[in-house]
């Protein structure tokens, strides 16, 4: 873990070139990005974190005295960025992240949800929930070190869970004397290790999170020879969401609203409506879709809200669908554009993202959470295990914690499923203990 | 490949679609933030049986509740609200919630640290605060009502051990939170599967932030306790905190003594008037509160919360316990 020395911290000194997070409006539009770390043990990821947040000046006052408290009180001469994340007493006596973190901050133009993630392997699970909502992952890697597995590892997790940017920081730039040699070394390395698992773009960026180089402002001094953005000029630049225009229409049913005697007023006692947050596209007053998995088709009568009817609804709002005709619809359908609907399925393949102790042998029986619908599943088979240096699938027949793995899943009853790659909502899965309810995998529909 | 690194990334290998989506089909950060709390709920409710809102009239509890309201319209909320009372409530703040709940039509739970008290179940401790003492009434009610999905008001961006809770955090039968073994938490796809006995507590409210919470409630025009706009009180110094002077916050010491005056204050937070400070603020209105917190320099629990300040890891070692 790294620390600061007393010329770099001066809670006081205000920079006039870094944004003020008090100035952002957090009503304006499109400002949120979701972010998270990755990256191994010791690779600098809480220090980044908190030189981020240090740097933006969101840190706030009492926050910072009681870090300097705790630092002082174990003897180190400065405050340690990294207690601005590790929040739970046993990372703090360990110095390791254990659970993802979250922290908010903005600056004028952008406001983030940042999670910051641990890097040891026993928790990696604790990075595939981080990841899983992310826009963005800032992927660390040591300078001195390079690559190593659990860089991969997470590489490939993010690859699979197709976050839409990577950018990687080469951590500890200070330590290789801000060599450009072996930066331009290792973007090359992790350019090729990301191809070959599955992330087509990466982003790389010399940094210094000790000292603060190209954190938030350039390092024209120690790094003149890089001419790129600063790791937050970065993020503030990022394009977030995909655009619902470019989408076919998808709304898992999340309840069936049906008032009667509990109505807000008598004027809704009769009132039949279909609660759900749009998974993908937009939808209109009118439009033609259809109920999967019956098959039924209708048209969309009205879309409300309490706040007033909608002509339509886009990804991801929360609304309340009206349809033409009284016809069955229960929690756990899909409503679907009737244009262009996918087909129900008792049978998938997916790739998973094994999370339990246990090991995934075939013949397994689980419960399969997709959309707003959990179906009896058996694990048919498990048809390959990804590796980690090579990128390619290699055999197996078993998966163990922490393995990426293909794999054939039967289902009691069909689900509407969509590739991964298409519709992250729609093609996202979970595998569940049906005994004691335990998280076992993530899964994606689809092979990479 | 070759690898230019003096080349800007951004216009490097021209990641896809540069261009941010148009701007009608983009939710503003309020929207995103409510839209996503309004699936939680319905979520909730959808998968367990007896869901129940912890509602002590507090400001995030207060936006939870119309978040509630606005998830099942037309249909009223579908589950009732649990107060725990600490008998240390101002009384404001006990009128209004009452008012909002008959507003709603929903069923008001109430468990009394002070009946605790007054039969032996619980003592009062020498600091006089009552917040460490709501988690056994909290989880008794859990028990008796058989409530298996307990939806409260707290925010990451509250604390840090807050800041490592997933969105439904499983509890076990003794209502204990284990922060080293939490369950994976995939995209938004909830597990709130369970055994007997146990429950989960689950916060729609995690990603809001102070600023988020008042933004919202300016712009949806939602009725709080008067106590969190600014009001002239007669108020003493403790702990580096503004108290007010009342049954439950009696100067003790001389220099207590001779701090006590009349300032313009409100209240960042509403909670055991023994420990609850106010700050100084001339903020009147929903507007001037969201100016205030946004300039503020401190966080809110840092000013207001004598309990936080118990040790390091006071939040952490409650919340293991069963606490909020």
């Amino acid at each position: 873990m790294g620390t600061l020395t007393d010329a770099t911290v001066d809670p006081t000194a205000v920079d006039p070139t870094i944004a003020d997070p008090t100035a952002v409006d957090p009503t304006a539009p499109g400002t949120l990005l979701r972010l998270a770390t990755a990256g191994s043990v010791d690779d600098g990821k809480s220090t980044l974190v908190g030189r981020l947040l240090y740097d933006s000046k969101s840190v706030l006052a009492d926050q910072w005295d009681a870090i300097e408290r705790v630092s002082a009180g174990r003897g180190q001469e400065s405050a340690d960025l990294a207690l601005l994340t590790d929040g739970l007493r046993a990372e703090r006596e360990q110095g390791i992240t254990i659970d993802v973190a979250y922290r908010y901050f903005a600056t004028q133009t952008r406001s983030f949800i940042l999670a910051d993630c641990p890097g040891h392997v026993q928790y990696t699970r604790n990075t595939v929930t981080g990841a899983s909502t992310a826009d963005a992952v800032v992927l660390l890697v040591d300078a001195r070190k390079g690559l190593l597995e659990q860089t991969r590892r997470h590489l490939a997790v993010v690859g699979l869970l197709r976050v839409p940017h990577v950018v990687v920081a080469v951590n500890k730039i200070d330590l290789v004397d801000y060599s450009r040699d072996r930066f331009t070394e290792l973007a090359e390395e992790i350019r090729a290790a990301a191809v070959s698992l599955g992330v087509p773009h990466v982003h790389p960026i010399p940094v210094s999170a000790l000292v603060g180089d190209n954190v938030v402002t350039r390092a024209e001094q120690t790094m003149p020879w890089y001419e790129g953005p600063s790791l937050l000029e970065l993020l503030e630049a990022l394009p977030v969401a995909d655009d619902p225009a470019g989408e076919a229409f998808r709304m898992p049913v999340q309840s069936v609203l049906r008032p009667q005697g509990a109505a807000v007023s008598p004027e809704y006692a009769e009132y039949r409506g279909y609660a759900g947050q749009v998974a993908a596209g937009v939808v209109r007053v009118g439009d033609p879709v259809v109920i999967l998995p019956s098959g039924l088709r209708t048209t969309v009568e009205g879309i409300d809200t309490p706040d007033g009817e909608l002509v339509e609804a886009f990804a991801p709002q929360s609304v309340v669908v009206r349809l033409s005709d009284d016809i069955d619809v229960a929690r756990g359908d899909l409503i679907a554009a009737a244009t262009d609907a996918p087909e129900p399925v008792k049978e998938l393949t997916g790739t998973v993202s094994w999370l339990s102790d246990q090991p995934l042998r075939p013949g397994a029986r689980v419960l399969l959470k997709h959309t707003t619908r959990t179906v009896r599943a058996i694990v048919a088979e498990v048809t390959g295990r990804l590796d980690l240096d090579s990128g390619q699938p290699s055999p197996a027949d078993v998966l163990e914690l922490n393995d990426i793995g293909t794999v054939r899943v039967r289902l009691a009853e069909p689900i509407v499923a969509e590739d991964y790659a298409t519709s992250r909502r729609t093609g996202a899965f979970l595998l569940i203990d049906a005994h004691d309810g335990n998280t076992l995998a993530a899964g994606m529909t689809g092979t990479p | 490949m070759s690898i230019d690194v003096t080349t800007p990334p951004t216009t490097d290998t021209a990641p896809a679609g540069l261009t941010d989506a148009p701007h009608h089909y983009r939710l503003t950060r309020a929207e995103a933030l409510e839209s996503e709390s309004i699936h939680l709920i319905r979520e909730v409710v959808a998968e367990f049986e007896r869901p129940v809102l912890l509602f002590s009239g507090g400001k995030d509890s207060v936006v939870m509740l119309h978040l509630a309201a606005k998830a099942f319209w037309p249909a009223k909320v579908p589950f009732g609200v649990l107060h725990v009372d600490t008998g240390h409530n101002f009384p404001e703040v006990l009128a209004y919630r009452d008012r909002t709940v008959e507003r709603l039509g929903a069923h008001l739970h109430v468990a009394s640290v002070q009946d605790y008290i007054d039969d032996g179940r619980l003592r009062e401790r020498p600091d006089g605060t009552r917040n460490p003492l709501q988690t056994l009434p909290l989880l008794d009610a859990i028990t008796g009502n058989k409530f298996d999905a307990v939806f409260g008001g707290g925010r990451r961006d509250e604390e840090k051990a807050r800041a490592k809770e997933r969105v439904i955090s499983l509890r076990d039968e003794f209502g204990q939170w284990d922060p080293r073994n939490q369950r994976p938490e995939l995209w938004n796809l909830y597990n709130g599967r369970h055994r007997p006995g146990e429950h989960v507590r689950a916060f729609p409210l995690s990603n809001w932030t102070e600023l988020d919470v008042w933004s919202y409630i300016a712009a949806e025009g939602i009725e709080l306790p008067h106590l969190y706009y600014a009001h002239e009180r007669e108020v003493f110094d403790r702990d580096g905190m503004l108290l007010a002077v009342g049954e439950h916050a009696r100067p003790r010491t001389d220099a207590e003594l001779a701090s006590v005056r009349t300032e313009q204050v409100r209240y960042r937070t509403i909670g055991d008037m023994s420990c609850t400070g106010a700050v100084l603020s001339d903020a009147s209105d929903p507007a001037a509160v969201v100016d205030e917190v946004a300039a503020t320099r401190i966080t809110e629990r840092g000013a207001t919360r004598a309990d936080d300040r118990l040790s390091e890891a006071a939040m952490e070692d409650r919340k293991k316990e069963g606490y909020f």
